[in-house]
């Protein structure tokens, strides 16, 4: 016992302090109780080698840290990796539980005691539970789960103080006498009961930090848990009523597909109002042209040009037409950070009211033909706001094999909204048949590439197996607080990849690659495409930022099958360059090269099939 | 009989999961064997959703394949 292992974590812990760790199931409030525990000061530790980020801040000589949301401890994915070794790392553990959910969330809180740490529990969302026509007897549950048990309805700030004031008390709880038995033989070989626990468990991470065999007994243990559970739930919980509610009806509505789609349609036609119309448009313009073109780009070009000449190498890379001073900023904060947020405004809402896991469930059946299962629509809506948010969210998906097929979809047709904007411009001009054509065309390359992914490559893509929670009224502040902190990730693992982008097109424009690359791709563009020699231009330029090149191509006098060829075209290359580094990030060198090149040859090919036909 | 054959609006008992990778995972969110459920909807090809009480959850078709029930 007592060899010290490095746990990842970089949280730095002073003499004295206790170490009290928040752990709970997904949209079980756990923020709000973090939130109240350390108020403004919050520090964000990424762990390393995850995307994973934990929050941690101070209350009292508590030094607090949040996890991600899991419904059990073990390495099942980067949440519950990061989850828990965290809970191991801690003293004392906040268990926020959804009252409604009992027999799902005391899952992980059986779990959790059965680690034999000290603990107390946050039941929190009690107000669904009276709403529900549901009663749970508090005494009882704490009783048999042997820690203290605090009612809250955190949104409301009802019981935050008692559990406030309860932390002192948190103890060990009533653990599973048999586990108890169980873990003896590990306790020599690791560092505490926690540890011995999740060996016992098959947690093959834990089991490997120690070089220790796993034993094959989770399915049995959880099992056992399972049981465990139910009977506590059996003691505690009355429903006092019964029947579908307005509520468990609208989530029904959700489902069906009758009534599904038509919500869905609507639901995506509001979004796209608010986002394609509202920020893209009005938002935008204030961002982009008023306050980043207006007002900064003379300010920092004039700024910079003081000291550096804009004609060298030097100030071009600075503040020329690619430069990080210029380029960068405003297309991250004037372009891009307006739309990132409205959308992740717009998917906290769908999340937080239960709308989300639902619309997963009903475009399933329709994704599963191309390898994917129903979350991975949450990319793919995305994906229309920007390609490279989207590229990373794809984390999100179960297997290796459904992160290479989104990725490969998202790049070749899905238009981010920078795009959109331009291509509806230009489309609309040549009416509805062209329009028709394009979204057709488009739509074809999605199923058709999908579908044979699917076929191609090895492996099996993960099932749908998801938990519908209630439909609930989201709460702004939960809302705001959500944006703010994806917003904030995104900025942070983005911007060094735009910045480096404006860097890489800035020397290959003053080196003349650039040039040479348009005078290379030319010979394809006039001949298979049938199209004009200068649009090979609007191609590359489309490569550094897909609405560059779509307006390019507004300058150059074409016939509407051109338009339409090269929109086709512009649209299935993979998106900007920073969508180009970011699928090189997720992805890995191999797989982004070939991805990115393969795009190539569909745009090309489908440019050429559509030339040669119409 | 397999979870995809189930009827709407059946109470069905969990009898098997025939499916290593998510076995750990379904016990958690309340998926297990010996569990009831009420199938209370099935969408066409796709997810087979389960309640109990007021949990619901959703099921790919091809997972529900390997999933043994029994009516109740």
């Amino acid at each position: 016992m007592g060899h010290c292992h490095d746990n990842n974590i970089n949280i730095k812990v002073k003499d004295g302090e206790k170490k009290l760790v928040l752990v709970g199931n997904p949209n079980v409030g756990k923020s709000v109780f973090f939130n109240k525990l350390t108020g403004l000061y919050v520090d964000v530790s990424n762990f390393p080698g995850t995307t994973v980020d934990i929050s941690y801040g101070r209350y009292k000589d508590y030094v607090v840290m949040d996890t991600p949301g899991v419904y059990g401890v073990s390495s099942f994915n980067e949440e519950e990796t990061v989850a828990r070794d965290v809970i191991l790392f801690g003293d004392v553990i906040l268990n926020v539980v959804d009252a409604v959910h009992l027999d799902r969330d005391l899952f992980l809180t059986k779990q959790l005691i059965d680690m034999g740490k000290p603990m107390l529990i946050a039941l929190n969302l009690m107000d669904d539970v009276r709403r529900n026509g549901l009663k749970i007897d508090v005494v009882k549950l704490e009783e048999l789960l042997g820690v203290p048990v605090i009612p809250t309805t955190a949104i409301k700030g009802e019981g935050m103080d008692a559990v406030l004031n309860s932390i002192g008390k948190a103890k060990v709880g009533n653990r599973n006498p048999r586990l108890i038995e169980k873990i003896q033989s590990y306790l020599d070989k690791v560092d505490n009961e926690a540890e011995a626990l999740l060996v016992l468990e098959d947690d093959e991470t834990v089991a490997e930090r120690h070089e220790i065999e796993i034993s094959g007994q989770r399915d049995e243990i959880y099992r056992e848990r399972r049981r465990e559970v139910d009977e506590i739930v059996g003691y505690t919980v009355v429903e006092t009523s019964n029947g579908a509610s307005l509520r468990t009806k609208i989530g029904r509505w959700m489902l069906n597909p009758i009534t599904g789609i038509p919500m869905l349609a609507i639901t995506l036609y509001i979004m796209y109002k608010i986002i394609g119309i509202f920020v893209a448009g009005t938002i935008v313009g204030i961002t982009e042209e008023t306050i980043m073109e207006g007002m900064y780009r003379p300010f920092i070009e004039g700024l910079v040009g003081g000291f550096v000449n804009p004609e060298t190498f030097l100030g071009s890379v600075l503040i020329g037409e690619f430069g990080i001073l210029t380029m960068a900023p405003i297309y991250i904060l004037g372009l891009l950070l307006p739309l990132i947020v409205g959308f992740y405004v717009l998917m906290a809402v769908l999340e937080d009211s239960g709308y989300l896991p639902r619309i997963a469930a009903l475009v399933d059946r329709s994704l599963t033909a191309m390898g994917l299962n129903g979350k991975a629509i949450i990319p793919m809506i995305l994906g229309f706001g920007c390609v490279t948010m989207a590229t990373m969210t794809t984390r999100i998906l179960g297997t290796k094999r459904e992160k290479i097929i989104a990725t490969v979809l998202l790049g070749l047709a899905i238009p981010c909204s920078a795009q959109l904007g331009v291509i509806a411009g230009l489309i609309s001009q040549l009416g509805a048949f062209y329009t028709m054509v394009y979204v057709i065309s488009i739509f074809i390359v999605f199923v058709v590439v999908g579908t044979i992914l699917n076929k191609l490559m090895p492996g099996e893509s993960s099932q749908l197996l998801i938990d519908l929670p209630p439909i609930r009224i989201p709460q702004l502040k939960n809302v705001i607080l959500k944006t703010v902190q994806k917003t904030w990730m995104f900025l942070k693992e983005a911007t060094p990849l735009f910045i480096l982008g404006a860097l890489l097109i800035s020397f290959m424009q003053y080196t003349n690659i650039l040039v040479a690359i348009q005078n290379a791709v030319a010979p394809i563009t006039v001949g298979l495409l049938e199209l004009p020699k200068e649009t090979a231009t609007a191609f590359i330029m489309g490569i550094i930022r897909r609405d560059f090149g779509a307006a390019g191509l507004t300058s150059i006098s074409m016939t509407p099958v051109q338009v339409l060829v090269s929109l086709v075209v512009m649209t299935l290359f993979v998106p900007c360059i920073a969508a180009i580094m970011v699928m090189f990030k997720e992805r890995g060198y191999k797989d982004a090269l070939l991805i990115w090149l393969g795009s190539f040859v569909v745009a090309f090919l489908t440019g050429g099939i559509i030339a040669f036909i119409l | 009989m397999t979870l995809d054959k189930a009827k709407k609006g059946s109470k069905v008992k969990i009898i098997n999961i025939n499916n290593k990778d998510i076995k750990s995972q379904a016990i958690r969110i309340g998926l297990f064997e010996g569990a009831v459920f009420m199938c209370s909807e099935k969408l066409p090809g796709g997810p087979v959703i389960l309640q109990n009480k007021l949990q619901e959850i959703a099921i790919g078709r091809g997972l529900a394949v390997s999933i043994d029930v029994e009516g109740v």
